[in-house]
């Protein structure tokens, strides 16, 4: 666990830079977090994917696939790979305040 | 009036619900077990298949015969579950009332949806043994396999049995150093997450199995397109990758019926279940159990298993007027084939992460959590009996507890965010 400021709040975040705890991530803190692993402006398509993220995770406790996001936060796969690439549920989850989409171990 | 209780699908949770509830309630509950055929398939067997380590005929039962006396098993196909009228619409014009309704029906595989995947060469050079059929071709293939690239792939998840890819490229392993052919040939894993192992104490622990098998992986590959005749697996960031035999996982969804049910499920066609209650969000007289729900735990017959408990007792909650209770606590364990004789053994919950200890005895076991053994192995095949004759029929395992016991394990706590 490591504390890190953004926006200028403490939050913890796990050692890949993940959010210990959603509640502590507010809009402000997104753009920084962005800029950090490479991704300029966020555009309205962005905030798309990251609210849908965040909208999913906190109501099923599961942060979503690749293909849970192309089929429901109405952004097609391939778009969501030039708004986020390489790994789009991965960035959009760290960006968004939560962990990273996991396997069982 | 006896209560009206229909349960679609029998599988593992709707059988175990069913035989259990019938137990509770005898004639004082008209239990209906509604499936589209007779084929109850013992799915962990399926990864022995490809191997020749389990014959399909022995991992196969009727369904009907697996449910207690004075249930009925009524062979037929859902058309859709109507929440406002309490009833179950059947595709042969069927209706069924009910006073409760448990979605058990699985998750379904969808190759489909992956562009190209059940094309040219799907069935022989293009496999998956997440279906009987696949697993005995993936036997004929695997047997006149002589070397080249070996791809094992998960196209995304969730998936059930989320351990199982990892499983097949351990025993293929196993099984092609026994044939004489495993130095020609390069196996590769091919994942969507970012690792084999994602959580922080496994991959601790399990760091370096993967090299010790000269097992090689490709990760954050979302599979876009298989094109099995040239042999390429395709992601959706245009990464490619060449296999000579295709090992695939595709993607699963909950039964078609959920999806024409407005309101039951979510966009993959899981049904909106609550974590704790195993209550849908669709209807209060509506459960869920097993890989039909959505729940943030493993879609394995452990959990479904473990689920068991508190379905029944809210089930018997809500028909007698009382508050539902939320013991289900994500509780998980399965055996992870390692080749060799040998197995892994994980056990964890919506709270702790897979850690090391020992099974089911906090200090005395005998199975260790973590960590490959010959007992794992021995007990993981110990368990098939068990699963006709004890779990099915709605017994409980001695010693093994549906809520997860936390006094031997470091308690590192499961940060949420699972997609299994």
């Amino acid at each position: 666990m490591s504390t890190v400021t953004y926006a200028g709040a403490a939050v913890e975040t796990d050692a890949e830079g993940f959010f210990a705890d959603p509640e502590q991530w507010n809009e402000e803190m997104a753009p920084q977090i962005a800029a950090a692993n490479g991704i300029g402006a966020l555009t309205d398509r962005h905030w798309q994917v990251i609210n849908f993220m965040r909208k999913s995770y906190l109501e099923s406790g599961a942060a979503p696939s690749i293909r849970t996001l192309g089929k429901a936060s109405g952004v097609p796969v391939k778009e969501l790979y030039q708004l986020f690439p390489r790994g789009p549920a991965k960035l959009a989850a760290k960006i968004g305040g939560i962990p990273k989409p996991r396997g069982c171990i | 009036m006896a209560h009206r209780i229909v349960i679609l699908g029998g599988g593992t949770g709707g059988t175990l619900t069913a035989n259990r509830l019938h137990h509770r309630y005898g004639e004082a509950a008209e239990i209906v077990v509604v499936d589209r055929d007779d084929r109850h398939v013992y799915q962990p067997g399926l990864l022995f298949v490809p191997f020749g380590l389990a014959d399909p005929d022995g991992i196969v039962r009727p369904r009907g015969k697996q449910l207690h006396d004075g249930i009925e098993f009524r062979l037929a196909e859902v058309d859709r579950v109507e929440l406002a009228d309490n009833v179950v619409q059947l595709t042969d014009g069927g209706v069924l009332p009910y006073d409760v309704l448990v979605v058990a029906s699985g998750a379904t595989l969808l190759p489909e949806e992956t562009e190209g995947l059940t094309g040219p060469g799907w069935g022989q050079r293009v496999s998956t043994f997440y279906t009987l059929e696949g697993a005995i071709a993936l036997h004929d293939a695997l047997q006149r396999f002589d070397g080249g690239r070996l791809v094992v792939n998960v196209v995304d998840m969730p998936i059930k049995c989320p351990v199982a890819p990892l499983e097949f490229c351990f025993l293929a392993d196993w099984y092609l150093r026994g044939r004489g052919v495993r130095e020609d040939t390069e196996l590769i894993y091919v994942t969507p997450l970012d690792a084999a192992f994602t959580k922080p104490i496994a991959a601790e622990h399990l760091a370096g199995m993967l090299d010790h098998k000269n097992i090689a992986i490709e990760a954050e590959f979302a599979t876009g397109e298989v094109d099995g005749e040239h042999g390429r697996l395709v992601s959706w960031d245009e990464r490619e990758i060449s296999f000579d035999l295709l090992v695939t996982i595709p993607l699963h969804g909950g039964a078609e019926f959920v999806a024409r049910s407005t309101g039951l499920g979510d966009e993959l066609g899981f049904v909106s279940t609550d974590p704790r209650t195993l209550q849908s969000h669709a209807a209060e007289n509506v459960f869920a159990i097993g890989d039909a729900a959505n729940l943030p735990t493993s879609k394995a017959g452990s959990a479904t298993h473990f689920e068991g408990d508190t379905l029944v007792a809210n089930i018997e909650r809500l028909l007698g007027g009382e508050e539902l209770v939320g013991s289900y606590d994500g509780h998980v364990n399965c055996f992870i084939e390692s080749g060799f004789h040998k197995a892994l053994l994980i056990d964890f919950n919506y709270e702790v992460e897979p850690a090391p200890g020992r099974y089911p005895g906090a200090h005395v076991g005998p199975l260790p959590l973590l960590r490959e053994s010959h007992l794992n192995h021995l007990a993981k095949l110990a368990f098939q009996p068990l699963y006709w004759h004890v779990l099915l029929p709605g017994r409980d395992i001695p010693g093994i507890g549906a809520q997860m016991s936390t006094s031997a394990k470091q308690p590192t706590p499961n940060r949420q965010g699972d997609t299994t």
